[in-house]
């Protein structure tokens, strides 16, 4: 018995079974919890975007809660809303991949390392629609080790921030994943993105030390690269490729005819 | 070992043969997960299921196994029943699956399961195995829990979230001792443990292996 468990056909026999019945049990529990999965996943991106917006208390209806909030698709490139998509299905890492909805970034236009960006997004309108109290704006981009996605949250004069948050990301542990630590958020509270003349580039930033200026928050320590990138993607997602003219709807410093004007400008560099 | 009674193996590993107190094994993701009373708990609990199941089946195979590949078959077990408990956690218990991060998937490496498939479930049948790893995961638990306990108490001034010292931060008067949430704070509490263990069964203290010589020779006055 012992001689024959150790011949090579044997060892053949006994790994590929094992492979097989292994493989078998894992990929059915995979494929049997994913729609579980998906809904929890999608539950706690609802939690983040209540959070984002201090609207969340631990214990509260997730659900009943997100459905006070009123979820808009954007045309980024106008700044419009647009009613094409249905904002409850409408998924916007998918239509960041399809070429139709869709454009590729290069070079120094790609600050957030995104290759492709969707040409709409959805938005979430705290309050009326019309006239929100906040705005929450979907925002992601490369940081040390992988792709960050989290939202932030504007108030409804498109400048005065409310708040950040992270709901998936893969940086270290301890300095990285800092970005989650409500401390270093509760930072980015009544910090201003634009300069006061109107411009439509963002002037906010992670800084080094010490981050006391309005459109300044402070670094996390040890973690240099993170910082830069988050930098990185606020900058990029609220600059006119991103919601820049979309909140230029609502700040009261820009007139809508700058908007038109740089939307030209950005028209001509993307051809 | 006097433990050949499916109650002997079930119960010797608890304090006797403490998997982490006497083997000193798996002590890493005893550091890591024992922050808060509830994910020590579910961390026990995923340990006992891998540990058990992961025995059995090996037992279950052991004729069968060729000794030249007989530990990546053993890991290979383990590994596949670590990710369903993931997967499971993953569906059902979303932000405890968060909290414990890698730590679930590093149930693989955690030398307690592979040294039990390995030491016991090779050599003996099935149902002695699959006691003797729910026996080797309670030890496993046994330690994480009063870790977890001290550390969650003097740490956050709570057991299992309820809080039972009002921290200052709340309004109480309970000053949080920050080290009892850094991983060191459990070498300390693991190292107490074993030193009351060992006072419990002092067959458990190994002979030294030399002898310790003193500083200085005492000499007669001159």
């Amino acid at each position: 018995m012992a001689q024959s468990n150790n011949s090579i056909k044997k060892i053949l026999i006994v790994a590929f079974a094992l492979c097989i019945v292994c493989s078998v049990v894992v990929s059915t529990a995979a494929v049997a919890l994913r729609p579980m999965q998906a809904l929890n996943e999608e539950l706690d991106r609802k939690t983040n975007i209540l959070r984002v917006a201090n609207l969340y208390e631990s214990g509260m209806d997730v659900e009943a809660a997100f459905a006070e909030i009123e979820p808009r698709v954007v045309d980024l490139r106008t700044g419009e809303y647009t009613d094409e998509f249905d904002p409850d299905t409408f998924n916007h890492f998918q239509a960041a991949r399809d070429p139709a909805s869709s454009r590729t970034l290069s070079g120094e236009r790609d600050i957030a390392g995104l290759s492709r960006q969707e040409n709409y997004a959805t938005v979430y309108l705290v309050g009326d629609g019309d006239d929100p109290e906040q705005i929450i704006v979907p925002i992601r981009g490369q940081g040390l080790w992988g792709l960050m996605r989290g939202y932030m949250s504007i108030e409804g004069d498109g400048n005065t921030i409310v708040g950040i948050t992270y709901y998936e990301h893969s940086e270290t542990p301890g300095l990285g994943a800092e970005v989650n630590n409500p401390r270093w958020q509760s930072q980015w509270e009544g910090k201003r993105i634009y300069a006061d003349d109107g411009s439509l580039t963002p002037a906010i930033r992670v800084a080094r030390g010490s981050g006391s200026g309005e459109h300044e928050v402070d670094g996390l320590s040890g973690a240099t690269l993170t910082s830069n990138g988050v930098t990185n993607m606020v900058q990029f997602w609220l600059s006119p490729e991103g919601f820049g003219e979309y909140l230029a709807r609502f700040r009261e410093d820009v007139s809508l005819d700058e908007a038109q004007d740089a939307d030209v400008e950005l028209e001509t560099e993307g051809a | 070992m006097a433990a050949d009674s499916p109650k002997g193996v079930l119960v010797t590993p608890i304090f006797k043969n403490n998997p982490i107190a006497l083997q000193i094994l798996g002590v890493c993701s005893a550091l890591a997960v024992t922050t808060s009373m509830s994910v020590s708990l579910v961390m026990t609990l995923a340990v006992v299921f891998v540990c058990a199941f992961s025995n059995l089946f090996v037992s279950m195979i052991r004729q069968h196994i060729p000794s030249s590949i007989r530990i990546i078959v053993q890991v290979t077990i383990i590994a596949s029943l670590v990710i369903v408990v993931d997967q499971v956690l993953r569906a059902f218990a979303y932000q405890m699956s968060q909290q414990l991060s890698v730590f679930v998937g590093l149930i693989i490496t955690n030398c307690i399961i592979l040294g039990r498939a390995e030491g016991f479930a090779m050599q003996n049948s099935p149902k002695m195995s699959f006691i003797d790893g729910i026996g080797n995961g309670l030890g496993y638990g046994v330690v994480l829990m009063v870790v977890g306990f001290f550390r969650e108490l003097f740490g956050s001034g709570s057991v299992f979230g309820f809080t039972v010292l009002q921290p200052v931060q709340d309004g109480g008067w309970y000053v949080p001792n920050g080290l009892m949430l850094l991983p060191p704070s459990a070498f300390f509490i693991i190292g107490l443990m074993i030193w009351v263990i060992r006072e419990a069964y002092p067959e458990q203290v190994e002979e030294n292996e030399f002898k310790m010589k003193h500083n200085t020779e005492p000499k007669e006055a001159v």
